[in-house]
C-alpha cells in the first residue's frame, strides 16, 4: 500500500490556493517543534465571511496536502466555521493519514487560528464576545 | 518518461548472473548442507567455494568468512564479539565515530547500558574522521575501535588503513563496517589491518538477507544465534545456500569490473556535483574526493526533503533523503547534524546513488528534474520567502 492516499497525493500534486495575500486581513504562522516544519496561512474577511485564503508551506507532503485541503475547506465559510476546524476533520477529508503523520493535520489547525487571531487583533470590535 | 533508480546505497537489483547461479540452489540442489547424503554434500560445497570466493576478494581466507543474514547481523556479531573479549580482559572501553550505521550506534548504546564507556571520534565537517585522533583516544582499556569504511548517507570514505594501523600498533581490535564499501571500493583486510569487517550482498547486487562476517584468525567469534553447528558452531542455522551462492557470484564480479566501474560513475557522479551546484543555496554533504564513486549528497535550503523525494518519484527518479519528515521516528539525520548541518538545513537533503548502468543522459535528467523540484517547492515555502526578503538568514 502506499504511503499516502490519492487524496493527499492529489493535493500534494496540484495544491489549491497556494501564494501569499498582500494586505491580508490575517496572517498566521505556526512551526512544528518535532519535525520542524512551517506553515502560514493567509486570509481576507470580507464581514463574517472568509473570501480568500492562501498558503505557504515548508514541508513534507502530509503537511502541503493539509493545508492545501484545510484552505478548501474554510474558503467561502463563516469565520465560526474556519475556528472549528479541526485537524481531524482536515485528515478526514484527505482520506486518512498515517498515524506519524496526523502532526501535520494539527499544523494546518493552528494556522488557521493564528490567523484569525491575528485577525481579531486587528479588528478587536470584530471579535465574538 | 524516464524511469531512473538513484537510490542503490539502500538497495540494488539483483545481477542476473547471480540470480543464475542461485537458480539451482532452489531447486534441484535443495539438499540441507548438514546432511550426510548427496543432495547435503552437493549443497554443503556450493557454500564452502562460495566461502573462498568471497574470502578472495577481500584477500581474507575462507575459515575467516562467517555468513550471516546480512549487514546488521555481521556489525552486531562483530561489535558484541569485541566486547565479550574485552570483557574477559577487564577492558571495556570503545572507541566509534558519530556517523555510523544505526546497526553500530544502537548495539554500542546496549554495550553502555551494560557498563561500557563509548567514545566518539570528533568529526569534522568533510566527514572524515582523522588517525591522529585516535591514536589520541585509544587507552589501555580499549577493547574495540569501530569505524565504517563509507556511510551510506554522505558517502564519505575513512582513511581505513591510517586507523588499522594505530590499532594494530596498540593492539586494539578494529572493526569496520564495509557494508557500503565491499563491491565498490578496493578493500584487503591484510593490508588495511582490519580485524573484523560486515559487508551485505544487497549492496553489491546480490540477494538480500546475505551478508558476511570476516573475523581474523585467532578472534574467537561469539556466537549471537546458537542451536547448531554451522558455521563451525559460531552461527548456528540451516544455510541460506541460494543466497550465499548468489553473493559470491555477485561480489566476484563487482570486484572484477571495480575500476572501470569506478572511473565511470566518478566522472557521472561529478557531473551532477556540478550540475546540482548551480542551484543557489545548496551544497555538497560529504567530502568531494575521499567519496564513494556513486554517491551525491545534497543539502537544499528552504525546502524539505520528503515532498522533494515525492515531487521526484512523480517525475521518475527514485531517491532518498535525510529529512526529520521520512524518518518514522521524525528525527533528522543523526549524519547531517554530526557534520554539522543545522536541523533546518537538513531538511533539505536529498542523496543520490547511482547504479553502475547510469548513463550521461541520466545524470543530466536528474539535474534538470532536481532543479525543478527545488524551484517548484521553494515557490512557496514561507522559509524561502524569508530568505529572500531578508528575514531570515541563509545558512547555505
Ligand atoms: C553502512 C551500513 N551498515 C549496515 C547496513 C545494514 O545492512 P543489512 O540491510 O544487510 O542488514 C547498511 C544498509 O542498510 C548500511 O548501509
Ligand atoms: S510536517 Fe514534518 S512530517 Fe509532516
Amino acid at each position: 500500500m502506499a504511503l499516502y492516499s490519492e487524496k493527499v497525493m492529489d493535493h500534494f500534486r496540484n495544491p489549491r490556493n497556494v501564494g501569499v495575500i498582500e494586505n491580508a486581513d490575517g496572517v498566521g504562522e505556526v512551526g512544528n517543534t518535532v519535525c520542524g516544519d512551517i506553515m502560514k496561512i493567509y486570509l481576507k474577511i470580507d464581514g463574517d465571511i472568509i473570501t480568500d485564503v492562501k498558503f505557504e508551506t515548508f514541508g513534507c507532503a502530509s503537511a502541503i496536502a493539509s493545508s492545501s485541503m484545510a484552505t478548501e475547506l474554510i474558503k467561502g465559510k463563516p469565520v465560526a466555521e474556519a475556528m472549528a476546524l479541526t485537524n481531524k476533520a482536515v485528515a478526514e477529508a484527505l482520506d486518512g493519514l498515517p498515524a506519524h503523520k496526523m502532526h501535520c493535520s494539527v499544523l494546518a489547525e493552528e494556522a488557521i487560528q493564528n490567523a484569525l487571531n491575528d485577525y481579531y487583533e486587528k479588528h478587536p470590535d470584530r471579535k465574538p464576545s | 518518461m524516464m524511469r531512473i533508480y538513484a537510490d542503490n546505497a539502500a538497495t540494488t537489483k539483483l545481477s542476473p548472473a547471480a540470480l543464475a547461479a542461485m537458480t539451482p540452489y532452489l531447486t534441484e540442489c535443495f539438499g540441507n548442507p548438514s546432511s550426510l547424503y548427496g543432495e547435503g554434500q552437493r549443497a554443503k560445497e556450493a557454500v564452502e567455494d562460495a566461502r573462498m570466493r568471497v574470502a578472495r576478494c577481500i584477500h581474507a581466507a575462507p575459515r575467516e568468512i562467517t555468513f550471516t543474514s546480512g549487514g546488521s547481523e555481521a556489525d552486531n556479531q562483530a561489535i558484541l564479539t569485541a566486547a565479550a573479549i574485552g570483557r574477559k580482559a577487564g577492558k571495556r572501553h570503545i572507541i566509534s565515530d558519530p556517523v555510523e550505521h544505526h546497526a553500530v550506534l544502537h548495539t554500542l548504546k546496549a554495550l553502555e547500558e551494560e557498563g561500557f564507556t563509548v567514545e566518539y571520534l570528533p568529526m569534522y565537517e568533510n566527514g572524515v574522521v582523522k588517525a591522529e585522533d585516535l591514536d589520541q583516544m585509544i587507552r589501555d582499556d580499549t577493547c574495540l575501535v569501530t569505524v565504517m569504511t563509507a556511510n551510506n548517507e554522505i558517502g564519505t570514505i575513512q582513511p581505513v588503513r591510517e586507523l588499522g594501523a594505530v590499532c594494530r600498533m596498540r593492539g586494539v581490535l578494529f572493526h569496520t563496517d564495509a557494508v557500503q564499501a565491499v563491491g565498490h571500493v578496493p578493500l584487503d583486510v591484510e593490508a588495511d589491518m582490519i580485524d573484523l569487517l560486515s559487508a551485505s550482498a544487497h549492496k553489491f547486487h546480490g540477494p538480500k538477507g546475505t551478508g558476511f562476517l570476516f573475523t581474523r584468525t585467532g578472534i574467537r567469534l561469539e556466537p549471537l544465534i546458537r542451536g547448531g553447528a554451522q558455521e563451525r558452531g559460531k552461527r548456528a542455522g540451516t544455510e541460506n545456500v541460494a543466497g550465499i551462492v548468489g553473493m559470491a557470484k555477485a561480489l566476484e564480479d563487482a570486484v572484477a569490473s571495480m575500476d572501470e566501474n569506478g572511473k565511470k560513475l566518478t566522472a557521472l557522479r561529478d557531473r551532477l556535483i556540478r550540475g546540482l551546484s548551480e542551484i543557489p543555496h545548496s551544497a555538497l554533504n560529504g567530502d568531494p574526493e575521499k567519496r564513494l564513486p556513486s554517491n551525491v549528497n545534497f543539502c537544499f535550503e528552504g525546502i524539505e526533503g520528503e515532498s522533494l523525494l515525492l515531487y521526484l518519484d512523480d517525475h521518475g527518479v527514485a531517491a532518498s533523503s535525510g529529512s526529520a519528515c521520512t524518518s518514522g521516528s521524525l528525527d533528522p539525520s543523526h549524519v547531517l547534524l554530526a557534520i554539522g548541518r543545522p536541523h533546518d538545513v537538513a531538511h533539505g537533503s536529498l542523496r543520490l546513488s547511482l547504479g553502475e548502468d547510469a548513463t550521461e543522459e541520466e545524470a543530466d535528467y536528474l539535474i534538470e528534474t532536481v532543479k525543478e523540484a527545488v524551484n517548484y517547492l521553494r515557490s512557496f515555502s514561507p522559509v524561502w520567502r524569508d530568505l529572500q526578503a531578508g528575514k531570515r538568514m541563509y545558512i547555505l
